[in-house]
């Protein structure tokens, strides 16, 4: 058995999802491979090469793969698909987008944001917004997952010593084309890999407000911020700070909502924070029932004395 | 140009659902359904494409028991042209479903075919890449803008890190995010409208296609409870509730 693993990186490094996603492939009891395809990604190859527990890294370069399209990458894991038993991609965008493109032109079927390994077949999920959890079996020849970062821990960046292979890059699809990002500002630590997390809702009333309130705390804490969708919606907070079911899916060691009520949907994405501290006026909101502290007083108030005492 | 916009009878988002005692599934029976959220997002930006003229027709598409006619009817009701239900009682898969569409869109050709992002219900993800990939279509996956030519369309994504633009050759998948627009309430002589729009009831072997499971579910659970947490008085408890007994910071 040998697993591919479809590195996530800025063709410079390799993103911390990567290192997650390793450590389910070796879950599976399989060899694993790193795909790292890219362009001008030759760093990025090397860095996957020091991942512990990799055996060899597969490394890709084209111009048509700088930027991770769908149609580009998925004919690329097509093209070395043949000889694995398991293809894992991290559940992030970039491998939701391309996964289930990788599954259906090899006619399998995929199994997404996979929180455990039970057996090489056999893999744990959550549905319903986390609600119920789902121990599902796959028949086909070769498992496709998107693995849920959160439920794993990350693989050692350093301490492997894997041959890179380089490989012939696959042809351009012609059907799409990269027209420019528009990436947020952002120097706090990144949502998904941070140990605290500090989260504005609704209640905070205005972008200036959530900025006004919760950096502070943020800056010392060392957090990153987030939001929940009600804030995302209402434009108090920017859209990939949202943490939920169709959001970002968090699991830091501290977790504080600021003014959140905690609808299902929220809940489905920082449920498995290990503490969870809740400051909310409303006695009622079903955040509380979930919260290990929680709070009942005015953010605006009470956001600024936690900021005073620590 | 014609767009197809498949949507999927799901438990309203507002349910919270709970476990059969069996493990066998989640108990769905005299539970509210609705139409999926990001599909109601999808009809909606395809009926806004008609409005503006580039396109001129909107056929809405479900799979699913006889019961998924009433989101197609509701689909109808927010703008789409016709219907087309095709009917199973089966367990249908992603990949599943996105053969049965494949094979709909082979027979009706359509410029664009917009999904939403994922089901609230088994959350997977799924579907509009598999049916970018069996049709060799370009994809737009989780959309925020949409900006359609007669041969071409941009689709702004919400990603990781901000947003990224992609330029796609038409015929193309699009599947939405929840930024991309607000669905319009559906009014009362919309709906009675909608009942006298054409729907069309096949079967998913008229299209040729096997929609037998891939993937066996062994057993459904509740999730791991969290232990009752308690309420502090004041931030001073906070504080040290924080750093004595959590140990969560310094």
């Amino acid at each position: 058995m040998t697993a591919l693993v479809i590195a996530e990186h800025d063709n410079a490094h390799i993103k911390g999802a990567t290192l997650n996603t390793v450590t389910a492939a070796l879950a599976t009891g399989a060899d694993v491979h790193v795909l790292v395809a890219g362009f001008n990604a030759t760093a990025a190859a090397a860095a996957a090469a020091q991942i512990a527990g990799v055996a060899k890294v597969l490394h890709a370069d084209a111009s048509a793969l700088e930027n991770g399209l769908a149609e580009n990458l998925a004919a690329q894991v097509l093209a070395i698909a043949s000889g694995y038993t398991h293809i894992l991609f991290p559940a992030t965008a970039s491998g939701k987008n391309v996964a289930p493109r990788v599954a259906a032109l090899l006619d399998m079927a995929q199994l997404s944001d996979v929180t455990k390994v039970i057996s090489a077949d056999t893999f744990e999920r959550p549905i319903y917004a986390g609600n119920a959890i789902a121990t599902v079996q796959s028949g086909d020849a070769v498992k496709i997952l998107t693995v849920r970062t959160t439920g794993f821990d990350a693989a050692a960046a350093t301490g492997g010593s894997a041959a890179v292979e380089v490989i012939a890059a696959a042809a351009d699809s012609g059907k799409s084309s990269f027209a420019g990002r528009e990436v947020t500002k952002n120097d706090r630590p990144e949502l998904t890999a941070a140990k605290v997390i500090v989260s504005g809702g609704r209640a905070l009333g205005s972008n200036d407000k959530f900025m006004e309130v919760l950096t502070p705390l943020a800056d010392k804490l060392g957090a990153a911020l987030g939001a929940s969708r009600a804030a995302v919606d209402a434009g108090y907070a920017p859209n990939d700070w949202q943490v939920g079911q169709t959001g970002k899916i968090v699991a830091p060691q501290l977790y504080i909502a600021c003014g959140i009520s905690g609808a299902i949907q929220h809940l489905a994405g920082m449920k498995d924070s290990k503490v969870i501290v809740a400051i909310n006026k409303d006695a009622e909101a079903p955040i509380f029932s979930v919260a290990d502290y929680g709070l009942e007083a005015d953010l605006f108030v009470a956001v600024p004395e936690l900021v005073k005492s620590l | 140009m014609k767009v197809l916009v498949p949507v999927k009878r799901v438990v309203d988002y507002n349910v919270k659902v709970r476990v059969k005692s069996d493990g066998s599934g989640v108990d769905i029976a005299n539970v509210k359904m609705s139409m999926n959220p990001f599909d109601e997002i999808a009809i909606e930006e395809a009926v806004r494409l008609k409005e503006k003229g580039i396109v001129t027709e909107v056929i809405a598409v479900s799979c699913g028991v006889t019961q998924c006619q009433e989101t197609l009817r509701t689909a109808m009701a927010i703008g789409a042209d016709r219907a087309i239900l095709i009917e199973t009682d089966a367990e249908l898969q992603p990949l599943a479903v996105a053969k049965l569409l494949k094979a709909l869109v082979d027979k009706e050709q359509p410029g664009l075919v917009i999904l939403g992002k994922q089901a609230i219900d088994d959350d997977c993800n799924q579907t509009g890449q598999m049916l970018a990939a069996l049709t060799g279509m370009p994809q737009g996956t989780f959309a925020s803008k949409v900006e359609l030519t007669a041969d071409s369309v941009a689709v702004t994504r919400e990603v990781d890190g901000g947003l990224e633009t992609v330029k796609l050759s038409l015929p193309a998948v699009i599947t939405t995010d929840l930024r991309l627009n607000e669905p319009r309430y559906v009014t009362l002589p919309n709906i009675m409208k909608a009942k006298k729009k054409q729907m069309d009831v096949i079967k998913p072997a008229d299209l040729g296609v096997d929609v037998a499971p891939r993937i066996k579910t062994l057993k459904v659970e509740e999730p791991p409870k969290r232990s009752a947490g308690i309420k502090v008085a004041d931030v001073a408890a906070l504080v040290d509730k924080l750093k004595n007994e959590a140990k969560v910071i310094g």
